[in-house]
C-alpha cells in the first residue's frame, strides 16, 4: 500500500507567540518548530502499517527551505521519501489543492493528515484534499484498522465516537487516541544515519493566486485583576458567579 | 444573493449553538442588506428559531438525513445553496461541522474561514477575525472570493433576540448514496458534553487518582456541567481521551470554566483562554493559572470542593 503523510511544521507547544512588522508577520526567532501534534500520531500509526504489510510511507509539507529539518526528522522516524513543494502555506485550500494535485499524478492508497494544525488551526486541509480528489474521509480519527482494502475507523464525536466502514483510497484527520502519546518514537542514530541517504524532493510550483490572506495578528487582550477568595468564605464564590459575573 | 445559516439538530431539536448562529447569520445580513435563510433537516418545531431573525426557514424533513453522513449532508447543503442563489454560508464550531465545512467549500465553490469571532469589521475588502495559533492570538483574514463559508467559534458571538416572522419554504433535493457506512455510535456516560455545556467542571493531577473523582462529578452534576481534566490525567487513564482539554485535547470556550488542581501550563491555558469566567482551586499559590483566572482559592480540593458543593446545593435550591 501506498501511504502519503502530510506534515505541517509548527511552533513547539510551549512558543510565546509574537508578531513583527506591524503585526503583520509571525516572528520566528527564537522559535524552535516542530512536527504538528496531530501529524506524528498520524506518522506513528502509519509505521505500524508498514511493520504488518510492508507499506511505503511519503511525507509530503507545502513550505519553504527551513521545514527541510522536520522532513528529515519524519524520514528518520521511518518515512521513506519526503516531498516539499516550494511554497509559503499561507492559504488552506492553495495547501490542500496543491497536495491533492500531487496525490492524483502519484496515486496513493491512505492519506493521512492532522485533524488540525495548532498553529493555523484550520480544520480544512484534510477534507478539502478529499473533496478535491472524491475519496472517502474521516477526521478526528481514534481508531483505523485496515484489511485488504476495507476500513473501520472510530471518529470522535461530541460526547462519543462514531464507528465508520469505508474503502480505499481515503483520507484520514488524525489525533491522539489513533496511537497513544506513549507510542511516539524519538529517532534513534540508526534512523538518523539512514534518513540522509533517503530522498528528499523539491518541487517548483507556480505561483497562485489566493482566495484568502491574513493581514494581521493580535495578542488576546491582557487579563484583569484576578479576585481572590478566602477557602473559608466559599458564600463569597457563589456570590460573585451569580452577580457580578453572572454564570450561575 | 442571501446568506444562509446551517444548523445542527440532537433528537429533533435544534442544537443549542443554533441560536448563536443564526444570530451572527442575522448580524452579516442586516450589515449586507440581505435576507438570512435558516437550513435544519428534521427539527419537529422550527418556532423558537423566529426569536433570532430569520426571514426564511428551509427545514428539509428526510428519513435519510436523520444520521450524520458528511456526504448526505455536504451535498445537500450544496443543492439548497445552489437552488437559493446563497453567496455566504454559516457554519458552527461543533465537530460535525468542522468535518463537514471543508467538503461543503468546494461543493460550493465558497472560501471557508474558520473560528470565526467577530462580525466582518470591513465588507471592502471582505475582513473576518479568528482565533489562531491555539488561542494564543487572534489574526484579521481577508477574502476575495465572492462566495463564503464562515465557521463560527463557539460562544464567541453570542445570542441576539430578534423576533422575526419567517417563512417556511422548501425545495426539491435529490439524496445521494454514500460509500461511508455508518456501524455503530457509542455515546459516553451520558453526560452533557464539553462542547454542549454552559459550564466545565475540569481537574487534574492534583486529584491524585481516578477513585477521587466523585467530588469533580458532583459539582459537576450540581451545576449542570460537563467534565474535563488535564493531559496527563487522560494519559494516565484515570479519565477518558475525550475529556483531555487544551491546545492538543479540545478546546473550550464556556461561560465558566472551574480548574481544580490543575497547575495551568500553557498548552493548557492555550486551549480553555477562551472562556469567558475562569475559577482557580489550587494548594500552591504560584500555581500560573492564578495568573490567568477571574476568580482564585488557595486551598485543597478534597476540603473545598466537597464545601463549594453543599452550598451551591443550598444556593440553586433557593434560586429555582
Ligand atoms: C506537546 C505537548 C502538548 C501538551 N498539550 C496539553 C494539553 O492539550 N492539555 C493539557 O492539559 N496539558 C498539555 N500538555 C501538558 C502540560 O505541559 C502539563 O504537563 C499539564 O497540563 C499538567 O497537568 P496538571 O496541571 O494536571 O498537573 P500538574 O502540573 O502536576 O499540576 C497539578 C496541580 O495540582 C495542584 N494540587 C496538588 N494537590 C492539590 C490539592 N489537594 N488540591 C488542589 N490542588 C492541588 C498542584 O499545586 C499543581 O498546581 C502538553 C505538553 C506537551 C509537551
Ligand atoms: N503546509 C502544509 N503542508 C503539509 N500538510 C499540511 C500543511 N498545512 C496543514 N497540513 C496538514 O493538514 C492538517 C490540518 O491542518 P489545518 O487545516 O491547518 O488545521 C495538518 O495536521 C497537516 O497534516
Amino acid at each position: 500500500m501506498k501511504i502519503l503523510v502530510c506534515i505541517s511544521c509548527v511552533p513547539d507547544t510551549t512558543s510565546k507567540i509574537s508578531f513583527i512588522e506591524n503585526d503583520t508577520i509571525f516572528d520566528k526567532n527564537g522559535v524552535q518548530f516542530v512536527i504538528n501534534p496531530n501529524d506524528e500520531f498520524g506518522l506513528t500509526r502509519a509505521m505500524w502499517i508498514k511493520e504488518k504489510d510492508n507499506s511505503s510511507i511519503d511525507v509530503i509539507n507545502v513550505g519553504l527551505q527551513d521545514t527541510e529539518p522536520i522532513l528529515r526528522k519524519t524520514l528518520a522516524i521511518g518515512a521513506d521519501k519526503a516531498i516539499r513543494i516550494n511554497s509559503d502555506p499561507k492559504d488552506s485550500f492553495q495547501v490542500a489543492k496543491l497536495i491533492s494535485d500531487y496525490v492524483s499524478k502519484n496515486n496513493y492508497d491512505l492519506i493521512i493528515a492532522g485533524r488540525e494544525s495548532i498553529d493555523f488551526n484550520g480544520n480544512m486541509v484534510p477534507g478539502i484534499i478529499s473533496e478535491l480528489l472524491g475519496m472517502n474521509f474521516i477526521t478526528n480519527c481514534v481508531g483505523l484498522d485496515i484489511i485488504g482494502n476495507k476500513i473501520t475507523a472510530k471518529r470522535e464525536i461530541e460526547g462519543g465516537t462514531e464507528t465508520l466502514s469505508f474503502d480505499l483510497p481515503a483520507v484520514i484527520g488524525g489525533q491522539k487516541g489513533l496511537v497513544e502519546e506513549s507510542d511516539l518514537k524519538i529517532p534513534n542514530m540508526r534512523g538518523i544515519m539512514q534518513a540522509r541517504q533517503k530522498p528528499l524532493d523539491v518541487i517548483e510550483v507556480n505561483k497562485n493566486n489566493l482566495f484568502t490572506e491574513t493581514i494581521k495578528f493580535y495578542k488576546p487582550e491582557e487579563k484583569g485583576e484576578i479576585k481572590m477568595i478566602d477557602s473559608d468564605n466559599l458564600d463569597e464564590l457563589i456570590n460573585l458567579l451569580h452577580n457580578e459575573a453572572k454564570v450561575i | 444573493m442571501a446568506v444562509l445559516a446551517y444548523i445542527e439538530s440532537n433528537k429533533s431539536k435544534p442544537k443549542k449553538n443554533s441560536y448563536e448562529i443564526i444570530s451572527y447569520g442575522r448580524g452579516l445580513a442586516d450589515k449586507l442588506s440581505t435576507e438570512l435563510i435558516v437550513l435544519s433537516f428534521n427539527i419537529d418545531s422550527v418556532e423558537d428559531l423566529s426569536n433570532y431573525g430569520p426571514d426564511k426557514i428551509l427545514n428539509i424533513k428526510n428519513n435519510d438525513l436523520s444520521n450524520f453522513n458528511i456526504q448526505k449532508y455536504a451535498d445537500v447543503i450544496a443543492q439548497a445553496c445552489n437552488s437559493l442563489s446563497i453567496d455566504i454560508i454559516i457554519i458552527g464550531g461543533s465537530a460535525d461541522s468542522k468535518y463537514l465545512a471543508p467538503s461543503l467549500s468546494v461543493k460550493t465553490n465558497s472560501s471557508y474561514v474558520s473560528n470565526v469571532v467577530e462580525l466582518p469589521s470591513s465588507l471592502e475588502p471582505f475582513t473576518l477575525k479568528r482565533s489562531t495559533y491555539s488561542n494564543k492570538a487572534f489574526s484579521d483574514i481577508t477574502i476575495k472570493n465572492e462566495k463564503k463559508l464562515i465557521g463560527i467559534y463557539n460562544n464567541s458571538f453570542g445570542i441576539v433576540e430578534k423576533k422575526s416572522n419567517p417563512e417556511l419554504i422548501s425545495i426539491d433535493i435529490i439524496i445521494p448514496d454514500s460509500t461511508l457506512t455508518t456501524d455503530s455510535v457509542e455515546h459516553g456516560s451520558g453526560d452533557i458534553s464539553i462542547a454542549d455545556a454552559d459550564i466545565v467542571v475540569s481537574a487534574g493531577r492534583g486529584l491524585k487518582g481516578p477513585e477521587n473523582w466523585n467530588i469533580i462529578e458532583d459539582l459537576a452534576k450540581t451545576l449542570g456541567a460537563a467534565t474535563a481534566c488535564s493531559k496527563p490525567v487522560s494519559d494516565m487513564g484515570w479519565r477518558p481521551h475525550s475529556e483531555h482539554v487544551g491546545q492538543t485535547g479540545k478546546p473550550v470556550a464556556t461561560n465558566l470554566y472551574i480548574a481544580i488542581g490543575i497547575s495551568g501550563a500553557i498548552q493548557h491555558l492555550a486551549g480553555v483562554s477562551s472562556s469567558k469566567v475562569k475559577v482557580v482551586i489550587n494548594t500552591d499559590p504560584e500555581a500560573p493559572f492564578f495568573k490567568a483566572a477571574d476568580y482564585g482559592i488557595i486551598g485543597d480540593a478534597f476540603d473545598v470542593v466537597p464545601k463549594l458543593n453543599e452550598k451551591l446545593k443550598v444556593f440553586k435550591a433557593g434560586n429555582n
